[in-house]
């Protein structure tokens, strides 16, 4: 039970890194972007590819693995900067078109990375650790460098920038920003950390698949959901920047969390998206009718305000 | 400084819903002037200050600016040299963003933005003496966010931000004509003094015939797309409302003006 707990925070660590990439498109511009559940399969299926057809170092295949998803975001950033289609089709299009892209990639729909090295094998040796531990360890110091490189990024003039478009594109163009770039790198970037995170699990698992990305972009919105609740918990609430980051990281480790647990617990594993959208729609639904409900009860027939 | 020649625009051409919103538009503004702009509803005001803009592609016609053709420039490409409020008090500000965010942002409007630190210490002081000229008190708020600021308080940001970096024209579309009259009457005295103190080139669009009378140095009327009088100097300053009245009675066939005008 501990082992298996054990491997659901690193698990869910480790999306976190894809967590932080949607963040950027669903909190920050405020699109759903759709790319992510073809991206994360690209980023597990190159790197696999790079590590067992081409022989690459473990690093070198989860940085292509990364390359792969920016180059995804781009095209899903041109289709709607360039062509104005709408963000959420986009996002589809180019989803569809990587399901056959990540087939072409692996020739099979499975590619197993026995007898090669991974990232964390190559720290577990390093360390003397254990798989699990090194696993847990990697994706600590992945996702805080992840963060640390976001809250810089955010706070310079192009990352300001990048957060005024999500806030405000009238106000943009009448500041000489063109929201079409801003769009498209923060969709490059977003895909990019994706990627990085579908080539990371594709290690840890030992295999990539072509549906290991299926639900993505349920899961990210989850593990978002999750971490702003978790963040109201804490007294005074979350606003600065990297904290909503750190929480949205903590969401996905939770998410998993609750899913090993009711996996545990006898929960048919293809139940399991029925629980994601679930928690997502619940997410979503409460919000609306707490205000709803506020605004039914503040009106009165008469008397005082 | 700005030169407009035979500036055409029709809105949905070749359908049932066709409007020209601008037949031709030659105007031109010397360096300095203050211009104020009046006409009824759908006269081609805003249409005139967006194509200037860059909002909508021109359909005929150029624009030039300071010596400069952007007619084919983007609206973003044009901003290096525009300062804008728009009417909605939203539309002009991040909310999300803290006050000194969007003042940086407005501080490197028309510069390419890098990857260096988006606001600097220098910044935050500077900013901290131009808003207190505002007398808003949101000089000590720095790192508020601007959704907690009042339409009127975003407006007046607004209205800084645009003249943060001089602009060579200064586009303001009915700034004052959402908020309350009080606070309209104070953006609209910060206003006059912005332009008066860095002498900007300027077109205000506005509603109220007063305004349009007490403010700057020229006066232009629009009525169906495009300008029908046109009057500057002491001749302008001796305006009354009435006889503006009267002018647009005239265009408009004996029939009144709308009545926000009337009112106003």
């Amino acid at each position: 039970m501990s082992l298996a707990l054990l491997g659901a925070v690193s698990q869910g660590i480790l999306w976190g890194i894809m967590v932080l990439g949607v963040f950027i498109t669903y909190k920050m511009l405020d699109i759903a972007d759709l790319t992510v559940d073809g991206s994360f399969a690209l980023g597990g299926c190159v790197a696999a590819v790079a590590s067992v057809s081409l022989g690459l170092d473990p690093v070198a295949s989860v940085l292509l693995g990364t390359m792969a998803g920016i180059v995804a975001g781009l095209v899903t950033g041109c289709l709607h900067t360039l062509f104005d289609i709408p963000a959420i089709l986009a996002g589809i299009l180019t989803q569809i078109a990587l399901w056959s892209i990540n087939l072409r990639v692996m020739g099979k729909s499975n590619t197993p990375l026995l007898n090669v090295d991974t990232v964390f094998t190559r720290v577990a040796g390093i360390l003397g650790v254990s798989q699990p531990v090194a696993t847990m360890l990697v994706g600590l110091a992945i996702a805080a460098v992840v963060i640390a490189l976001m809250y810089w990024f955010f706070g310079t003039e192009i990352g300001s920038a990048m957060r005024a478009t999500g806030n405000n594109e009238d106000m943009c163009r009448a500041l000489g920003i063109d929201v079409r770039v801003t769009k498209l790198i923060a969709l490059a970037i977003s895909n990019g950390l994706v990627g990085l995170s579908g080539a990371l699990i594709c290690q840890s698992q030992k295999y990539a698949d072509i549906g290991m990305g299926t639900g993505a972009i349920v899961i990210g919105l989850a593990a978002i959901v999750i971490g702003e609740v978790l963040g109201r918990l804490v007294p005074g609430g979350i606003h600065a920047f990297g904290s909503r980051l750190t929480s949205a990281v903590v969401g996905s480790v939770v998410y998993f969390l609750i899913r090993a647990i009711v996996l545990q617990l006898g929960l048919d594993p293809n139940d399991m998206k029925l629980l994601s959208a679930a928690i997502v729609a619940i997410a979503l639904v409460v919000p609306v009718m707490v205000e709803r409900g506020q605004l039914r009860r503040s009106y009165s027939k008469g008397g005082e305000l | 400084m700005l030169t407009l020649r035979n500036v055409t625009k029709t809105f949905n051409r070749g359908t049932v819903n066709e409007k020209p919103a601008l037949t031709g538009v030659n105007l031109h503004l010397a360096a300095g002037d203050f211009v104020t702009v009046i006409g009824g509803n759908g006269a081609g005001k805003s249409t005139l200050l967006n194509m200037i803009a860059g909002v909508f592609p021109l359909d005929l016609g150029t624009i030039e600016l300071d010596g400069e053709d952007v007619s084919r420039l983007s609206e973003h490409q044009r901003a290096k040299n525009l300062g804008r409020v728009f009417q909605d008090p939203m539309r002009g500000t991040a909310a999300d963003m803290q006050i000194v965010e969007n003042l940086a942002l407005a501080r490197r409007r028309g510069e390419g933005r890098g990857l260096s630190w988006g606001t600097s210490r220098e910044e935050r002081e500077e900013y901290a003496r131009q808003l207190a000229t505002l007398d808003l008190g949101l000089e000590s708020r720095l790192s508020s966010k601007v959704g907690l600021l009042s339409g009127g308080q975003r407006q007046a940001l607004t209205l800084l931000m645009a003249t943060l970096k001089k602009p060579k024209l200064l586009l303001l579309d009915e700034h004052t004509a959402a908020l309350d009259p009080k606070t309209a009457a104070k953006v609209l005295e910060l206003t006059g003094r912005v332009v008066e103190e860095h002498r900007l080139t300027t077109l205000m669009v506005t509603h109220n015939m007063n305004d349009a009378i007490r403010l700057g140095n020229r006066l232009i009327m629009m009525h169906e797309g495009n300008v029908i009088f046109d009057v500057s100097g002491d001749k302008k300053s001796q305006l009354r409302v009435g006889d503006l009245l009267q002018k647009f009675e005239e265009v408009s066939g004996g029939e009144l003006a709308n009545d926000r005008m009337l009112l106003s």
